[in-house]
């Protein structure tokens, strides 16, 4: 990887892990994550050994902690006018933007991993397919890029961490019920092809199919085509706040 | 070599720089002066790749800033306005990020890490969070970024804003102790600054090149260039009147009835020996007696007032 990309990747690392923010953050994502498991997903009642009551929520879990890690991508940047010296090292812009989202997928990646004791759990309770839970992290990790690479946007857009925060939960959520019936009825008036592209936009349906283990390179490609996106978008942002 | 042509920047409606043209040279050490809102921060991002200039051209040792923003800000050392830097990161861990950016690794990084923490005396912080400094370890934080590639072109914008008589006078010390052969760009509104460490200055307001000269020359264009204060031992009722009469004496200000005067000659000339001449006649003891160099600010005051009329007349 090109060595601008990793100096910036490190420096993020670093300040995720020089406040207490990085750990009650995954404290508090692993107490959600148990709690959705076990009281709204009944993991022990339904007596199966595998995790789809606990990949089952990420979605849901990801629409605000996600968001929350990405408001801090360039908003306390542009705050706090580190972004004027960031901007004048001999970085290029697309190396700024990867560097940063690539910090904050490893954190999310980090904070995902830390949930391996649930995949201990149902590994000693039964005999689970470890194919499909390792397709399910997989999916998960891959959503989770998805919705940083939303955020990293958003961030972009604006200096205020909050309004960041709150553009991220909007267009995540439109992206996440886009695939639902109650959605997809309101297009009823709409064409066929119309109806499956919005259909086909949604991250649940696609981690859904994911997380069943059924690897589509289709789906593969919508997530990397998300990320790549809206990673774009956010230089395409920075290019033209450089012009104002 | 620097070289600006008719750099303009607009924010919509209004023009922060208008059509700035200036060249500067190895060796020299430039001050930007102008008032709040002058454009010279604006200058400084444009020079620095950060904005994209509405208008014009900016040409760094040869590279073409617009087109190759990298390359220029590779021999570049740029200290931002208010010394930004990453708050929650230690001294250390910070000059080593911006080392690693700069193309530095291993022992080579940590001498020059090294080096520029005796620069400019951070030692006693190395280890300790950007955000728990004062304002002056701070800003010393920003200037060990900006020298830590040993840059051919050093751009400061108010390098000595909020520090102390002390450290401003170490910071001055710094940039007069650089290398001869760098360029040295620093903004400022204080004008002591500029006579202290810069060999030419340049005065901007409204986005607009007012003046352009050394500093002695600007000095020269004061009215109190060559102006004498003199100070009688005790009052004389004539001195005032003698005074006026003195030849080449364009005018008088008269500070303490009868005992204290300032002598503005005509176009600038030394007064002094007509003065001797008179006071050796009359007799009068004279207890302190000065030649003004002329007074920077008093030339800042006019030029940017004049430019500020101008501005509101049009």
């Amino acid at each position: 990887m090109n060595s601008m990309v990793k100096s910036v990747i490190k420096r993020e690392l670093y300040s995720y892990f020089a406040t207490p923010v990085a750990y009650v953050f995954i404290l508090m994502f692993l107490v959600l994550a148990g709690v959705f498991t076990f009281y709204l997903g009944h993991f022990y009642e339904r007596g199966q050994a595998d995790l789809a009551a606990f990949f089952n929520f990420h979605p849901w879990l990801y629409l605000f902690f996600m968001p929350a890690i990405a408001m801090g991508l360039w908003s306390p940047e542009r705050q706090l006018g580190t972004i004027e010296l960031l901007m004048t090292l001999p970085i290029t812009q697309w190396q700024a933007v990867a560097g940063k989202f690539i910090a904050a997928w490893l954190f999310a990646g980090i904070a995902l991993l830390m949930t391996f004791p649930i995949w201990i759990t149902v590994a000693y309770l039964g005999d689970p397919d470890n194919g499909v839970i390792l397709a399910g992290y997989v999916g998960s990790w891959l959503m989770a890029g998805s919705f940083l690479a939303i955020g990293s946007c958003m961030s972009v857009l604006t200096k205020n961490q909050i309004i960041a925060f709150i553009m991220t939960v909007v267009v995540c959520f439109i992206f996440m019920v886009s695939g639902v019936p109650m959605v997809l009825d309101a297009f009823a008036w709409a064409p066929q092809w119309l109806i499956d592209f919005v259909a086909g936009l949604s991250f649940l349906t696609r981690f859904e199919a994911i997380s069943r283990g059924v690897i589509d390179l289709r789906d593969l490609i919508y997530f990397a085509a998300m990320i790549g996106l809206w990673l774009y978008l956010t230089q395409w942002a920075l290019q033209r706040s450089k012009h104002q | 070599m620097i070289r600006v042509d008719n750099l303009t920047k607009q924010f919509g409606e209004f023009t922060a720089v208008n059509q700035l043209s200036f060249t500067v040279a190895p060796g020299e050490v430039l001050g930007f002066l102008g008032p709040n809102g002058a454009g010279k921060s604006t200058t400084m991002k444009m020079l620095t790749g950060f904005l994209q200039p509405s208008a014009g051209q900016i040409t760094i040792e040869g590279i073409n800033v617009l087109t190759d923003p990298q390359q220029a800000q590779a021999i570049i050392g740029y200290l931002p306005e208010g010394a930004p830097a990453y708050g929650e990161m230690t001294v250390a861990a910070f000059l080593s990020f911006i080392a690693e950016v700069r193309g530095y690794q291993g022992s080579e990084k940590q001498q020059r890490i090294d080096t520029v923490v005796a620069q400019v005396e951070l030692q006693a912080v190395l280890h300790k969070r950007i955000e728990t400094l004062s304002k002056g370890f701070t800003r010393r934080v920003g200037l060990a970024q900006a020298l830590i590639h040993d840059p051919k072109v050093l751009i400061l914008d108010e390098p000595t804003d909020g520090l102390d008589p002390n450290q401003k006078h170490q910071v001055r010390e710094l940039i007069k102790g650089l290398a001869a052969d760098k360029i040295v760009i620093i903004s400022t509104h204080i004008l002591e600054e500029v006579s202290a460490v810069c060999s030419r200055a340049l005065i901007i307001a409204d986005g607009r090149l007012l003046l352009d000269g050394k500093p002695h020359e600007l000095e020269a264009q004061s009215r109190y260039h060559n102006a004498i204060l003199i100070e009688l031992e005790n009052e004389q009722d004539d001195a005032l009147a003698t005074l006026r009469a003195l030849e080449g004496v364009d005018s008088v200000e008269e500070l303490e009835e009868g005992r204290c005067f300032m002598l503005f000659p005509q176009g600038g000339k030394l007064l002094m020996r007509e003065l001797v001449r008179v006071l050796d006649e009359k007799q009068w003891p004279v207890e302190n007696l000065h030649v003004e160099k002329g007074r920077l600010d008093d030339v800042f005051r006019q030029v940017t007032h004049a430019a500020s009329t101008q501005a509101a007349a049009v």
